[in-house]
């Protein structure tokens, strides 16, 4: 069993690119990483890669050489990014290779998702009443959370104002344009309570990561990372889930509870050991409740710790640094390994104007997706 | 009986002779657990049917303001926003569907609620007959 490092990173930027296909734009990731990293695609071992809606992962090879190495596809919704590197970890980990490559990339269309109800194993009628919608789930597991809590919507509003303001800095940022607090809570309706401004859109981008080996990481002498956890986990019973049409009236933990306890419990640290978190964002209350879920903070405390600017860039725990998903939009199959690159970037000190202060030595990223799948990574300044 | 469309499922609504509706469901025989909506009868060994409870609290609530895509949306091209909530049903099951009986900023958290049987509109023009639910006391859908 080894210890597993990430060692180099490339992303394309995300947002809308419409002279390069999604897979175009994980070979662009890929050879970002190897040339950041000065490797070569014929180092490379094995490579985890997927997307959601943009094509099948392993036919880059015919891009970036048919060096002949095993290429696995990854789909596992939002968690696609998160399991090819679960993939790529647990490779690393086990010795039987000691260089490999998780990539994730998509290319989505304008608008909120289409999904067909039998691909969920739902009836028909719930998509046709216009049930099945992500956004529709989002405003009322927040609505709820907002009366249960005591969240306000000016701290949903200021949860994507810090985001616009990350993006600002962030070069890889779809939204790079600052957005005030009154303007996000005057904007478009969506879904009460959550105008346009607090929701995240589906977009375009990759994300590649090298993982190697720790004999391997020190022979290279890259800057690097240690990935002290890697859990995935599906939903427990009586989880709150996007497209349920019905739920058990006793209540239960989230994926991402048990997703989040695992990983604390691999890396043998607690929340209280977290320098800087990239929570799942896709809409602003999202962040909120996934800072409880991941044990940052009780429920109801997120009122004053955004008040108070403590997940800002300068905050004791910085959450979301380069924008996260508001600022960056969501190609779903790289929206996850795009949390550990920004933990990559940031640990590493090549972070540039966000930059977190204070040297961060350890790095939280957690998405979330449809039907309940959670997968959470630590990792520590290596 | 009232005229009423069909229904938009067969397995969804039982409508009784008066036109009130109760959601069909399935308990499983196993462990007692409510599933909605009712699987499929290849599964009909592993459940019995059920009627849901006809009244409850609402638990989370929200407005669907633009239309979604089609498919799988099947209503008609003009649009008009609907609310849409999750109702615990007694100590039942808490159930998804559209809101109805109040305006759309009408709607909050432990209101109490029932199941009314509601009109909807293909894209086609055919009429079906849904599923809502409505404040107790407001105006009959």
């Amino acid at each position: 069993m080894s210890d597993v490092y990430i060692i180099g990173a490339g992303i394309h930027p995300f947002g809308r690119t419409p002279e390069r296909s999604g897979l175009q734009q994980g070979v662009f990731a890929v050879r970002q990483a190897l040339d950041r990293a000065g490797l070569d695609w014929r180092d490379i071992q094995f490579a985890y890669g997927g997307s959601d809606a943009a094509g099948k992962a392993d036919t880059m090879v015919s891009e970036l050489g048919l060096t002949g190495l095993p290429f696995i596809n990854v789909t596992n919704g939002c968690a696609t990014g998160g399991s090819a590197m679960f993939g790529a970890y647990s490779t690393v980990k086990s010795g039987e290779f000691d260089l490999g490559i998780a990539v994730g990339f998509d290319k989505h269309p304008r608008g909120a998702f289409d999904p067909r109800p039998a691909d969920w194993g739902l009836p028909d009628w719930y998509g046709e009443t216009g049930l099945m919608l992500t956004t529709q789930f989002f405003a009322m597991k927040i609505q709820r959370y907002m009366a249960m809590h005591g969240i306000t919507r000016g701290t949903l509003a200021a949860v994507a104002e810090k985001a616009f303001d990350n993006g600002v800095l962030a070069d890889h940022a779809w939204r790079r344009e600052p957005v005030d607090a009154e303007t996000i809570l005057a904007s478009t309706m969506v879904s009460d309570p959550l105008t346009k401004f607090m929701f995240c859109s589906p977009a375009e981008g990759a994300v590649a990561l090298i993982f190697a080996s720790e004999a391997k990481a020190k022979a290279l002498g890259l800057p690097a990372v240690r990935l002290r956890a890697a859990a995935v986990r599906s939903r427990p019973p009586g989880s709150f889930e996007v497209f349920s049409p019905a739920l058990d009236v006793d209540r239960g933990l989230s994926p991402t509870h048990i997703a989040s306890r695992a990983a604390y419990q691999m890396a043998g640290i607690g929340a209280q050991d977290v320098d800087i978190a990239q929570l799942q964002d896709t809409e602003s209350g999202a962040e909120i409740m996934h800072m409880a879920e991941n044990g940052f903070c009780a429920d109801g405390e997120q009122e004053a710790w955004i008040a108070e600017g403590r997940t800002r860039i300068d905050g004791i725990l910085p959450v979301n640094t380069d924008g996260g998903c508001l600022a960056c939009g969501e190609p779903i199959g790289a929206s996850g390994l795009r949390q550990v690159y920004e933990n990559y970037v940031q640990l590493t000190g090549q972070a540039g104007a966000r930059q977190v202060p204070g040297d961060p030595r350890i790095g939280y990223s957690h998405v979330y997706g449809a039907p309940g799948v959670s997968a959470v990574a630590i990792v520590e300044r290596a | 009986m009232p005229d009423l469309p069909p229904p938009i499922d067969d397995r969804l609504l039982y409508l009784d002779a008066d036109g009130t509706p109760a959601l069909r469901a399935a308990r499983e025989r196993a462990n007692g657990r409510l599933v909605f909506p009712a699987p499929g009868e290849a599964d009909r060994d592993r459940y019995e049917d059920v009627l849901l409870p006809r009244e409850g609290r609402l638990w989370s609530w929200t407005v669907q303001r633009f239309r979604p895509k089609s498919p799988p949306y099947a209503g008609p091209e003009a649009f008009e926003p609907y609310a849409v909530g999750y109702v615990a049903l007694g100590d039942a099951i808490i159930v998804e569907g559209r809101l109805t009986g109040a305006p759309l900023d009408g709607f909050a958290i432990d209101m109490p609620m029932r199941l009314v049987a509601a009109p909807f509109t293909l894209d086609s023009g055919e009429r079906r007959t849904i599923f809502a639910f409505a404040p107790v006391g407001g105006p009959a859908a």
